[in-house]
């Protein structure tokens, strides 16, 4: 019998199942990505579980034809946690949203960051709630007009890399639904880590919020409104390369390129940075002051929480052998009633 | 006075006198950090392993440390030792230990008439009586006329007799309760060589703490050995029990083991998923040591999470359980719904305590069940069990696992503070004697329909993510039959709704009828459910012994009910239904059964008493012999 895996394609991780969101949503991109390079990491099939919480990006589960678990509004992580450590042998991935993840289960997202569960988090934002058709939501701008806030949201919107970054979160990316080969690439990347991997990934919903990221997702503003982040390279940007991040007295600036300063005087990143406090500084690169950061703001390599909860239960088998039914329910003080009435202390 | 001028010889107590008792009730009460539950362990323990019947009743503060010496701080330990069978820990103490004026002023008022109290002397200063709330000091303004005081120096004692302790101050000083508990064992003739035994166990690594716990024993015994005070020693035989082995078992405790045993019978992985909460916690801190069982537990952020972890961990092919109390099970409802529409197994431990909202943590109380039954949204019935004393909760946790493995189904288990931390002798069962739970997934991929069912049981295919070919997607959105499929279908609704509830009422065909205790017919069924048991059976019991025309029946299943309750209740011309809540039960009964049941309630975050349920049933009867 042969060992090696079928090869799979992009079609094996489709569902018979009919997508339903809206045409144009930028959910069918993400979508497309995740079928794309699973079939590339030579695992098989079956070892995928996709979970989701609620809203329009939660019904991920139902495209992929792996294991799927649709479940309730915000408890995604923390449904995946039981998953993934009750069996690490299981790749999970989770498709949320900035409502599902960032509102009613901001709780259980930090905390599976925190613990570092290997699980991967996608985090559609697109800064408006879809499912429940239009309210604002925690990453939607102050002052967002919508139908629960007629008169503008007066309430600060979360950062979501920030977030995951106070969290503790080991892997953190972002990218966007149209930048499908920078998004594939971060999903591998993603894959590839060992603990949590948080992506958030801009989504564009053209029904409630559309043009959210068009201030730097449209052909002739990408250049000059998004900077890349590649490991070991400075922090230079625009469509001539002309304008880079430096770091200066403690805070980031944005320079011009080509007189005074070179790309020796930008900021050279370093995702594997362990203190994450510079990935912090940019995941506050806000524009319009900044370009928007894309890529890895972190990985770093830290034990996974299935793998040390796994390993805890190996050494108490290692220490002291397999338990004994018998001899865990016969344990502490026992007395023993004989036919005759008589009682003796011990077991018989 | 004579006038015979010889030497003084010294004073020689004449052998106290033997009194045999059949039963006791022991209050020890002291400040929470005087180790009464320790004590009262200790004296558990011992009679335990004499033979005796028993049963204990914990009653400490929601405080860790309320301020020392006040009436909120004051912690207890009741303990009732027989020569017979018996159900309960005693209606009211028939010897009380205080250890300071808060315990006394707090216990005093459920002592018997002419009970004995034992209290230390060295705590009854101006501070702590003013403290408890005493004007005057009770030991001699009259308060404990009618009771027979005994008066001890303990502290004092407990000093001298550990000058010589390396240990510091502080340290020997909480010797003390071991004094106090010497003088008990003098008092009820017990030996001392099992909690010796212990103590050199238990500090094996500090022996000097071990060797001043152990003096301060011997000198509390020996000090009731001297001192005239005590002219009675009392002798409880050791009860006839069913030949076996035993062992005292706490109602969390059975029930952590229970589940360890479930795994174990089932061959399925063990997976907790708890946030602390009173009474419940003890099952997390004992499963979290069993990892050797291969138990995973998971502490999680909140109620919800570990509820939800719980069910993922389900999907991933665990016997899954989370354990909590009535607060946790509100905030794990929408994820209990979510189990009830996946079809997965699932077992929600509900460690009942007082009140709504916080409420009263550390007391008991049996108000969930109405919760169990229904505190979710939509239709939405699971199977719900509860264990009647603190052996039954081993057993308990593997019927719920039977049946939430066989039906797929998420199953409430009801226990309450009063069994959870409340101790029994349990009969040790043989592990080969343990039900048979094993069970195979789902592997076959051809014709695979994830909602397909079992025709007898009902339930869907339990498939494991990693099994080849059954790659499948559940949710909580409504299911097509079969496909499992998203269905907005209104028939469908309506087939899975009955589904969902037929495959719950099927759970009947697989339990077994309620046993009557007593008369098959008669004027009067005593029905209860849960943690009443030891009280209503010693009511019972002494009732017959009475000529009372009473019978009884206990139910471990709430839903489905035993296929014969219906006839069970309309072979009495009364039912009586006493319950630690506002009739919750009878509520249900009545609705379900037309039968005018009489509800008989206490909500005081207690226990009720043997004479309550006595009293109430003697009153029926009368009232309706008036009638006849």
């Amino acid at each position: 019998m042969s060992t090696e895996l079928p090869v799979l394609t992009k079609k094996d991780f489709q569902s018979d199942q009919e997508v339903r969101w809206c045409p144009g949503c930028g959910d069918y991109a993400v979508l497309s990505a995740v079928q794309t390079v699973l079939p590339k990491l030579d695992l098989p099939k079956e070892k995928f579980v996709v979970v989701s919480g609620i809203g329009c990006s939660s019904r991920f589960p139902y495209y992929m034809d792996t294991y799927g678990f649709h479940t309730i509004h915000g408890r995604a992580p923390a449904i995946a946690t039981g998953i993934k450590t009750a069996r690490p042998d299981l790749e999970v991935w989770i498709a949320t949203g900035d409502g599902d993840a960032m509102s009613i289960g901001g709780n259980h997202l930090i905390h599976t960051l925190r613990r570092n569960v290997g699980v991967k988090i996608l985090m559609f934002n697109n800064r408006i709630y879809g499912l429940t058709k239009g309210q604002y939501s925690p990453t939607s701008e102050l002052g967002k007009r919508t139908k629960s806030t007629p008169a503008g949201s007066v309430d600060y919107p979360f950062n979501p890399l920030a977030l995951a970054l106070g969290a503790g979160a080991t892997f953190v990316a972002r990218s966007v639904d149209i930048f499908q080969p920078h998004l594939r690439a971060m999903l591998q990347r993603a894959a590839d880590h060992k603990g949590s991997a948080f992506i958030e990934i801009y989504q564009n919903c053209n029904i409630f919020n559309d043009k959210a990221f068009a201030y730097m997702t449209e052909k002739d503003s990408r250049a000059e409104q998004t900077v890349y982040l590649e490991q070991g390279q400075p922090l230079v940007f625009g469509k001539e390369k002309d304008k880079g991040i430096r770091l200066v007295e403690g805070r980031l600036e944005r320079i011009e390129l080509g007189r005074e300063f070179g790309p020796e005087d930008c900021l050279v990143w370093d995702e594997a940075f362990e203190d994450p406090s510079m990935a912090f500084r940019l995941a506050y690169m806000l524009p319009p002051e900044f370009p928007t950061p894309i890529g890895v703001l972190r990985a770093v390599d830290m034990p996974a929480y299935d793998a040390r909860s796994v390993g805890q239960i190996e050494a108490a088998i290692d220490k002291d052998g397999q338990g004994e039914l018998q001899q865990l329910i016969h344990s502490g003080e026992l007395w023993t009633v004989k036919e005759d009435g008589s009682i003796s202390r011990g077991d018989g | 006075m004579t006038t015979d001028v010889k030497e003084p010889s010294p004073p020689v107590k004449p052998e106290p006198e033997r009194q045999k008792l059949g039963e006791v009730v022991v209050r020890f009460a002291g400040d929470s950090g005087d180790g009464m539950q320790l004590t009262g362990g200790q004296f558990t323990a011992t009679s335990a392993i004499l033979g005796n019947d028993l049963a204990t009743l914990p009653d400490f503060p929601a405080e860790i440390r309320a301020p020392a010496g006040t009436l909120p701080g004051v912690s207890a330990f009741q303990v009732r030792i027989a020569d017979y069978d018996i159900h309960t820990p005693g209606d009211a103490p028939d010897v009380l230990i205080a250890m300071n004026p808060a315990a006394l002023k707090q216990s005093l008022g459920d002592l018997k008439p002419n009970g004995i109290v034992i209290v230390n002397t060295d705590e009854f200063n101006a501070n702590n009586l003013k403290k408890a709330g005493y004007e005057t000091n009770p030991l001699e303004d009259g308060t404990v006329d009618g009771y027979r005081l005994f008066s001890a120096a303990i502290s004092t004692m407990t000093r001298r007799t550990l000058e010589d302790s390396p240990l510091d101050f502080k340290s020997r000083d909480r010797c003390k309760n071991f004094f106090a508990l010497g003088m008990i064992y003098w008092m009820f003739s017990r030996p001392l060589d099992m909690s010796i035994d212990w103590l050199e166990k238990k500090f094996s690594r500090r022996p000097e703490v071990a060797q001043a716990n152990v003096k301060a024993l011997r000198a509390g015994f020996n000090f009731c050995d001297i001192t005239d005070q005590f002219q009675v020693r009392y002798e409880v035989e050791p009860a006839r029990l069913t030949p076996g082995t035993y062992r005292n078992v706490m109602g969390n405790s059975a029930m952590a083991i229970g589940l360890v045993a479930a795994s174990r019978r089932s061959g399925l992985p063990l997976f907790l998923g708890s946030y602390p909460i009173t009474p419940a916690s003890d099952i997390l801190h004992e499963l979290a040591r069993y990892k050797n069982f291969g138990v995973t537990t998971f502490q999680a952020e909140d109620e919800i999470a570990a509820v939800c972890a719980a069910i993922g961990a389900s999907f991933g092919g665990a016997l899954a359980v989370t354990t909590t109390s009535g607060p946790g099970v509100a905030l794990k409802s929408e994820a209990i719904g979510l189990a009830v529409m996946t079809e997965l197994p699932l077992i929600i431990i509900n460690v009942q305590r007082g009140g709504p909202s916080t409420g009263l943590p550390t007391k008991t109380e049996q108000s969930d069940l109405l919760q169990a039954m229904f505190g979710r949204n939509g239709e939405s019935p699971i199977p719900v069990l509860a264990a009647q004393s603190p052996p039954d909760c081993f057993d308990i946790a593997l019927e719920a696992t039977r049946i939430a493995t066989r039906y797929m189904v998420p199953v409430m288990v009801l226990s309450d503070g009063y069994i959870a931390n409340g101790s029994e002798p349990w009969l040790l069962p043989n592990v080969e004697e343990l039900p048979d739970l094993r069970l195979d997934f789902h592997t076959q991929a051809e014709g695979f329909a994830p909602y397909s069912r079992d025709p007898e049981t009902l339930a869907r295919p339990w498939a494991v993510p990693g099994t080849p070919g059954l790659e499948h997607r559940l949710g909580g959105l409504e299911k097509q039959d079969g496909s499992g499929n998203v269905s907005y279908d209104p028939h469908n609704h309506e087939r899975m709704t009955e589904l969902r509830a037929e495959k719950v009422e099927r759970i009947a065909r697989t339990i077994p009828d309620l046993e009557i205790d007593g008369a098959p017919t008669g004027d009067l069924l005593i029905l209860g459910w849960g943690s009443t048991y030891g009280a209503i059976a010693a009511a019972v019991n002494t009732g017959r012994e009475a000529g009372l025309n009473v019978s009884r029946a206990h139910l471990r299943y709430l839903n489905p009910f035993p296929k014969n309750l219906g006839e069970v209740l309309a072979g009495f011309k009364r039912v009586l239904i006493p319950e630690m809540n506002c009739g919750q039960l009878a509520l249900l009964i009545r609705a379900r059964y037309l039968v005018d049941a009489i509800s008989f309630t206490k909500v005081q975050g207690k226990p009720f008493f043997r004479r309550e349920i006595l009293d109430k049933a003697r009153e029926i009867l009368e009232a309706e012999a008036d009638v006849n």
